[in-house]
């Protein structure tokens, strides 16, 4: 059914409406909410690794952090698209299905994690190394300089890092269609560009320029409180 | 207390080797506040960091209470660490936290429990006297108090020795001075031992009890304060002791007086209860010279005084050497600085 400006007065056009979108946003906060958690799971530990056993370091570890560097380069360097369909035999070996929106969540969280660990490991690098080496001198064991030293310092801009990550994975989701993930970029394409259904792509794109207004002021907002 | 023996730090760069510090060997007494000077890239701060192996020596020892350092590693040397404290130019505090939990931070790592840190920082921030600032947050304070939480957190863990690594050199003049009162104020206080590393002569000026004069990598010369400021024997030395004792006539005076006949310029430099003497009368009263004032100040090296005069004085070869004899018979130093006879 194409669309007509004066649908937007019907009642029933605005239910319709509802029906799509509602459950699309919960798929997509679903898969953005899940993968985010899922990707700082691995990458936060992965940045950490990097930055400690960069050299100078607390942990210097030359070897260590050339081979993971590596690791995390080749996995930013495939394309998310390239990265979804690869990984779909690891995927139904993980979930038990290569379809569906949590299904999706499988590449979503292994592109993502070596982004997180970079997006970490430029945080915690904008600790000066000062403030490290004081509690080196105060006998502090490594363990609890990252737990006491950089962790805490460098919260605030871990917290914007963490914005950083959801919003691209909120890009990333868009893609998660091609293997029935569902959410708000499926919606779009199947509805707004297949079937020339201009309001719905309006809309979804609305939904997402909402959403991603908001993470990034709730981010914002945090990393000031917590910024002294 | 402290033994640092035939210390060596190289570096090895695409250059090849530098050598930070080339076979450095000083004993510090207990208790003492030991200066430790040298021009930028003299190796100084290398060779503080290396007292707690926060730079790794490449060989020789580093002694504290019976304890070689150096033979160290992992939890044995964390836990010498907790006993030396270290302050910082640039302060480091963590800016997550605030005075208080900045203070808590080394008896934290200490593995104290919540209530006897929370004792511990109470008298910490009474002893650098910052108890209205416990619940402000580094950003919120001056250099000044800045360095007073860095001293409260040094102190925390109880050391035995505490180093300065140009603690006051990001401070200005008024700032820095009450920085080095409270460093003596501890020192008395606490019988602590402290190393200061400094590129300032007046911070060795007005709290080193021996010091050390560190050039090209190496200990040039050492010894108790007021000894080097009197009988300096590096140019080095003379050149950081210029920089606040600056006692040079203008050339042109000294150029005319040089025209005079029969006289002479004399510096005469004295310490302690000597600068009360009635010097000049004396001598002038003994040796029948004439004495013409060019110059007089008086400052300290710590709480001793220390006085210098520049005198020109007028006689015949014979009345000289006779000043000469008394101003020796009163232990005084002297030093010709120009003789036109």
């Amino acid at each position: 059914m194409p669309f007509e400006p004066s649908l937007l007065f019907q009642a029933s056009f605005w239910s319709d409406i509802a029906q799509l979108i509602t459950p699309a946003v919960g798929e997509t906060l679903y898969m953005v909410v899940v993968s985010t958690i899922l990707a700082y799971l691995l990458g936060l530990p992965l940045g950490i690794i990097l930055v400690v056993t960069s050299p100078g370091h607390i942990s210097p570890n030359p070897w260590v952090e050339r081979i993971l560097g590596t690791l995390i380069n080749i996995l930013r360097s495939a394309p998310f698209i390239i990265l979804l369909v690869a990984f779909i035999p690891f995927t139904r070996s993980l979930v038990g299905t290569s379809i569906g929106t949590t299904a999706a969540i499988v590449p979503l969280v292994i592109s993502a994690a070596p982004f997180v660990a970079r997006v970490v490991e430029s945080s915690l690098k904008e600790v000066p190394y000062g403030v490290i080496e004081a509690a080196l001198s105060m006998g502090a064991s490594p363990l609890q300089i990252i737990q006491k030293v950089l962790l805490p310092e460098a919260k605030a801009s871990l917290i914007l890092g963490v914005t950083i990550t959801t919003i691209s994975i909120i890009g990333y989701t868009a893609m998660a269609g091609a293997v029935g993930g569902g959410g708000l970029g499926d919606l779009a394409i199947q509805y707004g560009y297949n079937r020339f259904r201009t309001d719905i792509m309006i809309l979804t794109v609305i939904v997402l320029i909402v959403i991603v207004q908001g993470l990034q002021s709730l981010g914002t907002t945090l990393a000031r409180k917590l910024s002294h | 207390m402290i033994q640092i023996q035939n210390l060596v730090k190289t570096y090895s760069s695409r250059q090849g080797n530098v050598i930070a510090i080339d076979d450095v060997s000083l004993c510090i007494p207990k208790d003492a506040i030991y200066g430790i000077i040298g021009l930028s890239g003299a190796g100084k701060s290398t060779l503080v960091r290396c007292l707690n192996l926060l730079e790794k020596p490449t060989s020789g020892q580093i002694i504290i209470a019976g304890q070689d350092l150096t033979k160290l590693s992992g939890k044995a040397l964390r836990q010498a660490r907790q006993k030396i404290g270290m302050i910082f130019q640039h302060f480091y505090l963590l800016q997550s936290r605030t005075v208080t939990e900045n203070i808590a931070f080394p008896l934290e790592i200490a593995g104290l429990s919540k209530q006897e840190i929370s004792m511990r920082v109470d008298e910490l921030l009474h002893l650098v006297g910052l108890e209205d600032k416990a619940h402000a947050y580094p950003s919120q304070l001056s250099g000044g108090q800045k360095q007073r939480v860095g001293i409260a957190r040094a102190l925390a863990t109880k050391p035995q020795v505490l180093l300065c690594d140009e603690a006051t050199s990001a401070l200005d003049p008024q700032t820095t001075l009450s920085i080095l009162n409270l460093l003596r104020d501890i020192n008395q206080k606490l019988g602590l031992t402290i190393i200061i590393i400094t590129h300032e002569m007046k911070v060795v000026k007005e709290i080193c009890t021996d010091v050390a004069v560190l050039h090209e990598a190496q200990i040039v010369e050492n010894g108790p304060v007021e000894s080097v400021f009197i009988h300096p024997q590096s140019e080095i030395a003379r050149q950081f002791i210029s920089s606040v004792f600056s006692h040079e006539l203008p050339t042109d005076l000294l150029k005319e007086i040089a025209t005079h006949q029969n006289s002479e310029v004399v510096r005469i430099q004295f310490l302690g209860s000597r600068a009360s003497d009635p010097i000049i009368t004396d001598l002038l009263r003994t040796c029948n010279v004439r004495a013409n004032i060019l110059y007089g100040n008086i400052d300290h090296i710590r709480s001793t005084l220390f006085g210098t005069l520049t005198l020109e004085l007028q006689g015949n070869s014979e009345q000289l050497r006779q000043a000469h004899d008394y101003l020796a018979s009163r232990e005084l130093n002297v030093e010709v600085i120009q003789r036109a006879l």
